[in-house]
């Protein structure tokens, strides 16, 4: 198995990368010495070479969608496309200081606005602002306007945010970040929202209702319109997390649905990098009356040139979520692939994830696995409960999370949602092949053989991968979280 | 199709799998009302070629300038290397290290990382980064007032601190009743003989920018002590290249601060006009459980090997929910990615060298202007950023220096009337003594004055 000491292990004395710094040490005489550095900080001293093989290495050691089917639901792990990233990266977009003049900008600025106007027509809404920087920002802008709107119409008690127990964790907690209560309601049997619940809880401290369609349960909320009345009865409105966009991209507008506010995730819908879990972008998308106040700032037409509009144009803007525009060089590449998609490649997005989705959801239920919801139509994800085969043969969804890695497949999400026992979250998004999709039901069923023959076996899984299964709970207790020039573990 | 590879012999079979005629039944779900059959707002689709026409078109649109503009943003030399690995598929697109045994490389880096900034700073444990510096400066103060041994929610925040990332903290506190109050100040930076008028107030902490918006230096060790001898806590918010240089955070005065945090995009992220960075966050061990974002640790798997895994997870919002320290779920890992490898490229000397070469070429900045007329430095000692007093309104003279290629730094009369007319102008490692003639000479034609010395 493949193994790379920590980079401070291969560090020795004096050794450097000499090309990438002044070739002299300048002289900083003017500064008092109560102000300097004393002890040089612990950074590697490696060559050139050694870094590159080091970062070659670790890159190895990951899944990565380059290299793994990545079915992880609810995160839409699709190809991103290697030119979002080669002209996001032109130097022209890179050289771009945040602060320079407009008139600078204009090649930026100019995508930026096209992208606005993209978002409006996939979402139905009339104002777009990009600068959230990652869904969980989007949720908070959203609340944080909706609480504005309320407040503005005088309207100060609307502190409630109703949150399905489905939903995910980012919903309530950022109801939390901005003063307001989360209040849970449950989900019906057939994995929708609970009308009647919904009923008694909504009122005049009903702030908002936050939603994902389809839900985190991989179904479509079939009543969606009754809840928007039911909402707007009472004064709420209605929050739409895009996390599951891409089921339902041309296909049906989160406007069309009664929706005041959504959030897009531009690194699930529209294919900009993960990273490694991050830079995301969470850009919202309102309609007129959450419109004045968008997040500042937000690109403007003036004159024919594009320019940021700030607080002295959107005065009542919930205001900045970050020190300049957001994740514009994430911006640029969502920008790049929906230009590469366009309007039908958009609606093929949707068709084909859902497809492959209701294949492979089709596939396993005839390998006789549990669906969590058999009698809905399954939308760009799905559930299966790993229940009866946990009680009959002891393996856990997490036995066979990683008896897949073994066998070349990340895993899908695993104990999401809560609601449902043993469950795996299976999102094999458009850009996957039926091979692909065929393999990953072979591998799901040896590993059901695997549990029923030799349970013991499976959990020994994964046996392949740089390092067996960790014990998470001695990373926690026993906390070692920077290197301190300890000796090595035993290897 | 784009992306898209099912031939027409997959669909068929697919289809006939699912028991549907076509994909559009998939959608049946969806009430007919609320379904749309086009999006009429979204151009057809381009050719990859056709696309980088336009791209390239876009970026050749925008105007590169001599950069002397930093405010927050630093241009740095960024090696070929960082880039050319850190857009390494595996990198680019894994996602969050949830399944540890196959995310070692992610996890390893991070670790590395959070070694190698907790160092800088001189702190003990550091997490994953967040979004940006204002986001991480928010964050500490929200954390400040979580673990502060006070009940008070203000945080007391240097005047000199960046004032777009105050806005943007603002925004983010407000929902949580935690309320910014101003230090006073003087002479370009906090007055420490002024405290006196705080007293009997209570305060979380108090948060000193290292250097401060002005490139000036904060009297971190006095404010320091000042702050622990009142019980609060105290966060520094620091330039990551600056701390090549200058005494890291955990060294100031008798005990060090608490927190620190900061904007990491001089560790080797590009401009791109504001974004992505990452924002990076520190702090000492008794404090970590408060701390916000994703924490990479350390264990051992079933074989004894030494392995890394996301831990204290508890503190998050996917196990805590309304409970959660924040309601951030992602870090910025590909920037951090880059960072690492741009730290590791530099090492301890390397980056040493980078500071004092900004601060020396921002002394030769200050000593060509301030040797035309008018021209005069405000405040020092400075890092690498300074003030300039103009003997003429900023903002034309910005606009005509930027016409002519130059940007000339920031216009500091709307957020700090007291300087006057001043502009906080930068000098990065990168330029050169010819870029400084340049400056020199368009500002004393800006000025009307001839170019001579």
């Amino acid at each position: 198995m493949k193994r790379e000491e920590l980079i401070f292990e291969q560090s020795r004395p004096g050794r450097r990368a000499p090309t990438h710094a002044p070739a002299t040490l300048a002289a900083t005489d003017d500064l008092p010495s109560s102000v300097l550095r004393q002890e040089p900080p612990l950074l590697p001293e490696v060559s050139e070479l050694q870094v590159v093989r080091h970062f070659t290495r670790l890159s190895q050691l990951n899944f990565s969608i380059d290299t793994h089917f990545y079915p992880l639901g609810s995160c839409t792990m699709k190809y991103n496309p290697r030119a979002s990233n080669t002209l996001a990266m032109l130097p022209g977009f890179l050289a771009r200081h945040p602060l320079e003049p407009d008139s600078h900008a204009q090649g930026v600025l100019e995508s930026l606005f096209d992208l606005q106007e993209l978002l409006k027509a996939v979402t139905g809404m009339s104002g777009v602002s990009l600068t959230p920087m990652a869904g969980a920002q989007g949720e908070f802008a959203g609340i944080a306007m909706i609480r504005a709107y309320h407040l503005a119409r005088g309207d100060t008690e609307r502190t409630q945010v109703i949150v399905p127990d489905a939903a995910h964790g980012t919903n309530p907690a950022s109801a939390t970040m901005c003063g307001c209560e989360a209040i849970e309601i449950p989900t019906g049997p057939d994995g929708d929202v609970d009308l009647d619940a919904l009923r008694q809880v909504v009122g005049p401290k009903t702030a908002a209702i936050m939603l994902t369609n389809p839900s985190t349960l991989g179904v479509f909320e079939r009543r969606i319109s009754e809840i928007a009345e039911i909402v707007h009865a009472a004064g709420g409105l209605l929050y739409y997390d895009g996390a599951n966009l891409n089921a339902i991209l041309g296909r049906a507008l989160p406007a069309g649905m009664g929706f005041d506010v959504v959030h897009i995730n531009l690194h699930k819908t529209f294919s900009t990098p993960h990273g490694g879990g991050g830079p995301g972008s969470g850009v919202v998308a309102v309609n007129p009356r959450l419109e004045p106040f968008l997040p500042i700032p937000i690109v403007g037409k003036r004159d024919g040139s594009y320019v940021w509009l700030t607080e002295a144009d959107r005065p009542q803007s919930i205001g900045r979520l970050s020190g300049f525009m957001g994740n514009t060089g994430i911006l640029l590449r969502a920008y790049i692939y929906m230009r590469l998609l366009g309007t039908d490649g958009m609606r093929r997005v949707s068709g084909y994830a859902t497809l492959n989705a209701n294949y492979l959801c089709a596939r396993l239920a005839s390998a006789g696995f549990t669906i969590a919801y058999p009698r809905r139509r399954a939308s760009h994800e799905f559930i299966i409960s790993l229940k009866d085969v946990a009680r009959d043969t002891g393996a856990t969804a997490m036995d066979f999370a990683k008896a897949l890695l073994d066998r070349g497949f990340h895993a899908p999400t695993t104990y999401f949602p809560l609601l449902v026992p043993e469950c795996l979250l299976i999102e094999p998004t458009e850009t996957e092949a039926r091979q692909e999709l065929d393999d990953f039901v072979q591998a799901l069923t040896e590993i059901r053989d695997l549990a029923g023959r030799d349970v013991g076996e499976l959990k020994r899984a994964p046996q392949t991968t740089p390092v067996r299964r960790l014990d998470d709970v001695r990373a926690a207790r026993q906390l070692d979280l920077t290197w301190q020039g300890k000796p090595r573990t035993v290897n | 199709m784009p992306f898209i590879p099912h031939t027409d012999d997959d669909l068929a079979v697919m289809l006939q799998t699912i028991g549907v005629a076509d994909i559009d039944t998939l959608f049946d779900e969806i009430p007919a009302a609320l379904r749309i059959s086009s999006l009429p707002g979204v151009p057809p689709g381009l050719s990859e070629a056709a696309v980088t026409r336009l791209m390239r078109k876009r970026a050749a649109q925008n105007t590169d300038s001599l950069c002397f503009l930093g405010a927050g943003a630093y241009e740095h030399h960024i090696p070929a290397a960082v880039w050319e690995l850190a857009a390494r598929g595996e990198f680019y697109s894994a996602y969050t290290p949830y399944q540890a045994e196959a995310s070692q490389g992610t996890l390893q880096l991070i670790y590395e990382y959070q070694s190698m900034l907790a160092g800088l700073v001189d702190m003990d444990v550091s997490n994953a980064s967040l979004y940006d510096g204002a986001t991480a400066f928010a964050e500490a103060c929200l954390m400040a007032v979580r673990a502060s041994r006070s009940n008070s929610r203000r945080v007391l925040v240097a005047r000199y601190l960046h004032p777009l990332w105050r806005k943007a903290a603002e925004t983010l506190l407000k929902g949580q009743t935690v309320e910014l109050v101003e230090l006073p100040a003087v002479d370009g930076h906090t007055d420490p003989d002024a405290l006196t008028k705080l007293d009997g107030q209570d305060f979380a902490a108090v948060c000193l920018p290292w250097p401060n918006f002005l490139g000036g230096l904060e009297p971190v060790d006095t404010l320091t002590d000042w702050a622990h001898s009142r019980n609060m806590l105290v966060i520094g918010v620091c330039n990551p290249v600056a701390l090549g240089l200058l005494k890291p955070p955990g060294k100031w005065g008798a005990r060090g601060a608490d927190i620190a945090c900061g904007e990491g995009q001089p560790l080797g992220i590009p401009l791109a006009s504001g974004g992505p960075y990452f924002g990076f966050m520190a702090c000492r061990q008794a404090l970590v459980r408060q701390m916000p974002g994703r924490i990479v640790g350390q264990t051992l798997d079933i074989e004894g090997r030494r392995g890394f895994t996301l831990t204290l997870q508890a503190r998050e919002q996917h196990i805590r929910r309304s409970k959660a320290t924040s309601n951030i779920c992602t870090n910025q890992g590909l920037m951090v990615t880059a960072a690492t490898i741009h730290m590791s490229l530099l090492g301890s000397e390397g980056l040493r060298r980078v500071a004092a070469q900004c601060h020396a070429n921002t002394r030769s900045l200050v000593g060509a202007l301030t040797s035309l007329d008018g021209v005069e430095l405000r405040f020092a000692p400075y890092f690498h950023e300074a003030v300039l007093k103009l003997p003429r309104p900023v903002a034309p003279l910005l606009a005509e220096l930027a016409a002519a290629g130059i940007l000339g730094g920031y216009d500091l009369g709307a957020d700090f009337p007291e300087l006057g007319q001043a502009v906080l102008v930068c000098a990065t490692e990168l330029r050169t003594a010819e870029d400084i003639a340049a400056y020199r000479h368009a500002l004393a034609g800006a000025l009307g004055m001839a170019a001579a010395a």
